[in-house]
């Protein structure tokens, strides 16, 4: 089947299998490969993406229900040539190693940081929960969440 | 793979009556799973993210549609705990109620509430029109469902009853993103007590005889309470599998089903 929609602003037709899901489209199909493949069952948070405004496992949307849908993806984030605020702050916190789940926090941080700009460490906590590292002990991705959170105008720093 | 966009209940049925062996999808995050996981390939697939009156919801109807996220701030207060629990901020932004009806697993959080609430699953047809079904009737077995091969879910459906307390909670391995061990719901409905599990039986299941034991009574004693915990306990089919064992769970089921009837009286 053939299904057209939106990727970070760019429309994209994709005539794989109806049931495929939306991250292999986006990974095989059309060749953007920031949102990443790691477990397949919606448990890692490593593909997420923003769909008509909803922060989902784009592993788990079915490509076959994407006609006429609009996605943000972590490529859609980082401005001409310019980091996100978030990933700044990843880096400046020490919040990445082997970036793996980078994409996916990006992507679930900048949708927290757009609805509430100053978010609590509770908030900071709750909205990433859904997102996995297995390697830095979230300590540094916490700490950056925060620091855009006490910037004076929030997820805009 | 035909997709079918329904934009309304009665779009969804007329598709569903040509094709039976469609399936409906939600949020997708079970089907998703079984495509990416078991190889699950749809020939036909109805989806219903765009039909409006599934997403409606008040205190007595909740849409098929109703994700877990809005679920979290529902009136009801057991519902709006079990929500809490599931999955993780993604899952609950797209996973349902009706999915979780229609997947039908022992495990789904959704469904003991349901049972305890004596809650009907409105479902509807081009041949049938709509009708109610009670959850014990709905549910027959590990993921098996009476639903017909020409009806979708529309909602579920509490009766008008008085809810004086509701309280769930939930054992699993850990504290977050964890399939149900056990589940229970224990409310006071009117006079009387209810109390129901999931994860312990094929199906949603009550403990009518725990139910029976504290009667009308306003302010059971903690002897009593203790002996509704064995009860339940007692009164569970619960099996062993890779999650955990038939007796860890006989005996969570015992001591969720105690602590939950304290809430209700103190609440
Ligand atoms: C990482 C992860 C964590 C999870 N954690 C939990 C958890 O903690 N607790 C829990 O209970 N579940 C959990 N689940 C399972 C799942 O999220 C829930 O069961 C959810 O409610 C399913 O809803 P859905 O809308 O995504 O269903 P879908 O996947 O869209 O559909 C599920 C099934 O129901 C059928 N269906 C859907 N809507 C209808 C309808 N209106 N009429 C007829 N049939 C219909 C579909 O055909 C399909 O067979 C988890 C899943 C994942 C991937
Ligand atoms: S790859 Fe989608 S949640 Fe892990
Ligand atoms: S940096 Fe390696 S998984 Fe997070």
């Amino acid at each position: 089947m053939t299904v057209s929609l939106t990727i970070n602003g760019d429309q994209h037709t994709s005539t794989a299998a109806g049931w495929e899901s939306l991250l292999s489209v986006m990974r095989d199909e059309i060749g953007l490969r920031g949102s990443k493949d790691a477990c397949d069952q919606g448990e890692c948070g490593s593909c997420s993406v923003v769909l008509d405004g909803t922060l989902v496992c784009s592993c788990l949307i079915m490509i076959g229900d994407c006609e006429d849908a609009s996605i943000t993806t972590v490529e859609g984030l980082a401005g001409s040539g310019a980091l996100h605020a978030v990933q700044e702050a990843l880096l400046d916190e020490g919040g990445v190693q082997c970036g793996f789940c980078t994409p996916g926090f990006v992507v679930a941080g900048a949708h927290l940081l757009e609805a509430n700009p100053h978010p609590t460490e509770d908030e900071i906590r709750e909205a990433l929960s859904g997102n996995i590292c297995r390697c830095t002990g979230y300590g540094g991705i916490l700490r950056a969440l925060e620091l855009l959170s006490n910037a004076p105008s929030g997820g805009d720093a | 793979m035909d997709f079918v966009r329904a934009k309304d209940v009665a779009e969804a049925i007329a598709a569903k009556a040509e094709r039976p062996d469609a399936e409906f999808l939600a949020g997708g995050t079970d089907l998703m799973v079984a495509v990416n996981l078991d190889d699950h390939r749809p020939q036909s697939v109805i989806g219903l993210r765009h039909v409006a009156e599934l997403q409606q919801m008040d205190d007595t109807r909740i849409g098929a549609g109703v994700t877990w996220d809005r679920l979290e701030r529902a009136p009801q207060r057991a519902l709006a705990q079990a929500a809490r629990t599931v999955g993780s901020p993604q899952i609950r932004a797209a996973g349902t109620i009706g999915g979780n009806v229609g997947t039908a697993s022992p495990a789904g959080d959704g469904l003991a509430w349901i049972a305890a609430l004596d809650a009907g699953i409105e479902v509807a047809s081009v041949e049938r029109g709509r009708r109610i079904v009670p959850w014990a009737e709905f549910f027959v077995g590990v993921k098996r469902t009476s639903l017909a091969a020409d009806e979708m879910i529309t909602a579920v459906v509490l009766p008008d009853e008085q809810i004086e307390a509701q309280e769930f909670a939930k054992v699993g391995s850990r504290n977050t993103m964890v399939i149900s061990t056990v589940s229970c719901v224990v409310a006071r409905v009117g006079s009387g007590y209810r109390v129901a599990l999931g994860s312990v039986a094929p199906t949603p299941m009550r403990a009518f005889q725990a139910e029976e034991m504290l009667n009308d009574e306003t302010s059971p004693s903690p002897a009593a309470i203790a002996e509704f915990g064995r009860l339940v306990a007692a009164e569970v089919r619960p099996i062993t599998d890779h999650r955990s064992t038939e007796a860890y769970r006989r005996h969570a089921a015992g001591v969720l089903a105690g602590r939950l009837l304290e809430r209700c009286l103190s609440s």
